[in-house]
């Protein structure tokens, strides 16, 4: 028994000796409960969007009309809609579409907001001035409106929705980053990498950006639960995704008139963007924990 | 004792403009640090030693900084009048520098080992990896630090201040720089952890025949390592000697007033002696010698006009009117035939 323990203690021992900072980013993370059950349901939703198409009991737009607004069954998990389609294998289809939009709208507006955060943060001056003042004025709309503005004068598709969220989403991120490179530029090891003879850009790309990284992960898993609820909100709006696709903001408006005989046709598409954005919510919060320096002692 | 000038600064002057107008916060000094010599610039906070040191490595926050007039000549070279990209060839393959804060002065998302061969390969683009590796391991052997090779892959966070200051030093002499500035390298380590640095960068000094600048506030650190002392107050040189000379007789009452704010473990005092009052505000420096208003022996002529430098031996100078020989004869008239050089003697 105490053999056993000996072991054990060496093995944290060792373990102690070789911690990076993402190694000793995850332990924490490992820790959360809430951040966990995130997760999980994130990765739900993954599979769901990879194997989507190839487990769903029906095709996505098999219409069937003398089956139209039934309740849910052993045949039809979540019932079907006014089109007699089948709603739970269009929420599996949709759950791609969900996805692919948050994630690359998110990963645009990171990458776009980044690379502007950091020229701004660290060059100051008028390139500074003229970056944040585009991202005050950008952030002076209501974001769903400026969506609307983009979309609007792109066309509605499911492309150009993607667009616009991620267009709008990018000075979130760029004021993100540049508070974030202020802040480290000034610290002792962008001296000491200057005091080397390092040069402007290596150093940009080399230290500050690795460390100005944390908080675009978190904000951008966060990002992600409001994307997809915007996506959903454009789509609601019949500016998103187009007629046959099911996309769930897009099932929710078509079903809205039927809301009184046919709940479930509104029901399960809500359900789901509901629980995919509680879990990158979870997600993001327990990255936040887990990443952010101030709450490290 | 002729040993050759590595680095020179002449007559520099560092301004910083703001909006109350332009102030110099380095004021026309002028020293030389020689071949192989460990020379210490002592002084309050806020009298420009760090900007100093920032001049000559050409990292004066720009704006508002500037270097306004002067040289700064490395080997010959003027540093004042090169070109960033120039600049960038010097720095850490002629003079390197160390920093104060050795818990911050690493980056922490790399390993110290990757951080050592990046300081390497900056400046020797064509070495491979491998011989990198090996000269950043030989360079943490030289600076002390045990198990090299084990410490080359760990985090900055998981050495301690005094290790993480080892290999500040280790990455600043990776390159064999002339010159080694070093910005108060041991104030934010603890009394023992001093020591063993200050030993080290005085033994390095011997074995590689680095010149070093030391930039600090304590006396004590002086003692310990330099040859010569340069003491600054407000922008300016007040006093220049052989570190035995400022201890022994120092001339300048600023440098007296800082020896006897040392604390001494031989004589039980009350309370520790302080130069009273602050150092002039860059700005609101007055005519005059910029110490009078806090020196205990100033006299008319010290409010009036800026002392020069005078020399009391030829390798010992002060900025002061005591020293000025035509000064003596008024004085002791004044003074009723008290001669200064007493007065100084008695301290």
């Amino acid at each position: 028994m105490s053999e056993i323990a000996s072991k054990t203690s060496i093995n944290l021992a060792q373990e102690d000796q070789v911690v990076g900072p993402w190694k000793e980013a995850w332990r924490s993370f490992r820790k959360n409960k809430s951040a966990l059950v995130g997760t999980a349901i994130v990765i739900f939703f993954v599979l769901l969007a990879i194997l989507g198409p190839f487990i769903a009991p029906q095709g996505i737009n098999d219409q069937n009309l003398s089956q139209r607004l039934l309740p849910p069954s052993s045949e039809f998990w979540f019932g079907t809609d006014d089109l007699g389609r089948d709603i739970f294998s269009r929420i599996l289809h949709g759950a791609r579409i969900s996805l692919t939009v948050g994630f690359f709208a998110v990963v645009i507006s990171a990458a776009a907001g980044s690379f502007l955060g950091i020229i701004a943060g660290y060059y100051g001056k008028w390139i500074d001035t003229i970056i944040s003042r585009i991202f005050d004025i950008m952030l002076a709309f209501p974001s769903i409106l400026l969506a609307i503005a983009v979309v609007s004068i792109l066309g509605p598709s499911l492309r150009n929705a993607l667009i616009a969220i991620a267009i709008i989403n990018i000075p979130n991120f760029g004021r993100l980053i540049r508070s974030r490179v202020l802040s480290i530029k000034e610290e002792e090891y962008i001296h000491a990498a200057k005091a080397i003879g390092m040069k402007n850009a290596r150093i940009l790309w080399r230290h500050i950006l690795p460390n100005s990284m944390t908080p675009v992960i978190v904000q951008g898993t966060l990002a992600i639960a409001t994307a997809i609820i915007e996506a959903a909100a454009l789509g609601f709006l019949g500016l998103g995704a187009e007629a046959p696709q099911p996309e769930w903001g897009k099932m929710l408006a078509d079903a809205r008139i039927f809301l009184l005989n046919a709940p479930w046709a509104m029901i399960f598409p809500g359900l789901a963007i509901m629980l995919t954005v509680v879990g990158f919510n979870l997600m993001g919060d327990g990255l936040r924990d887990a990443l952010d320096p101030k709450m490290k002692s | 004792m002729s040993r050759k000038k590595i680095l020179e600064v002449k007559d520099l002057e560092t301004s910083f403009f703001t909006d109350d107008g332009r102030i110099a916060a380095v004021d026309h000094i002028s020293f030389s640090v020689e071949e192989g010599e460990i020379l210490a610039i002592v002084g309050e906070s806020g009298c420009g030693k760090s900007v100093t040191s920032l001049s000559i490595m050409g990292l004066v926050p720009s704006p508002p900084g500037k270097i306004t007039a002067g040289e700064i000549l490395l080997d010959g070279q003027n540093l004042a009048t090169l070109s960033e990209k120039e600049m960038r060839q010097i720095r850490g393959k002629d003079v390197a520098m160390i920093f104060q804060e050795p818990m911050t002065s690493l980056n922490p998302l790399f390993t110290i080992g990757n951080q050592m061969m990046e300081a390497i390969q900056i400046h020797n683009k064509t070495w491979t990896k491998k011989q990198a590796k090996e000269r950043a391991i030989e360079m943490m052997k030289l600076v002390g630090l045990p198990r090299a090779e084990e410490l080359f892959k760990e985090y900055p966070h998981q050495l301690s201040g005094g290790m993480r200051q080892r290999v500040m030093i280790a990455m600043a002499l990776v390159c064999d720089p002339k010159v080694l500035i070093a910005d108060e390298p041991t104030t934010a380590l603890d009394v023992t952890i001093q020591a063993q640095i200050l030993k080290l960068m005085k033994d390095l000094n011997i074995r590689l025949q680095t010149a070093v600048l030391l930039i600090t506030h304590d006396l004590g650190v002086v003692a310990e390592t330099c040859e010569r002392v340069i003491v600054m107050y407000a922008g300016q040189i007040v006093e220049q000697a052989p570190v035995q000379e400022i201890f022994k007789n120092p001339q300048h009452p600023y440098t007296k007033g800082l020896i006897q704010s040392v604390p001494d473990m031989r004589y039980k005092k009350d309370a520790l002696y302080s130069i009273p009052g602050n150092v002039p505000k860059p700005g609101s420096i007055q005519k005059g010698c910029r110490f009078a208003p806090r020196c205990e022996y100033a006299f008319p002529r010290c409010s009036e006009e800026n002392p020069e430098l005078y020399s009391k031996t030829k390798a010992h100078t002060a900025r002061c009117f005591l020293l000025d020989s035509e000064n003596e004869v008024v004085l002791h008239a004044e003074m009723g035939g008290q001669v200064n050089g007493e007065r100084i003697a008695e301290s």
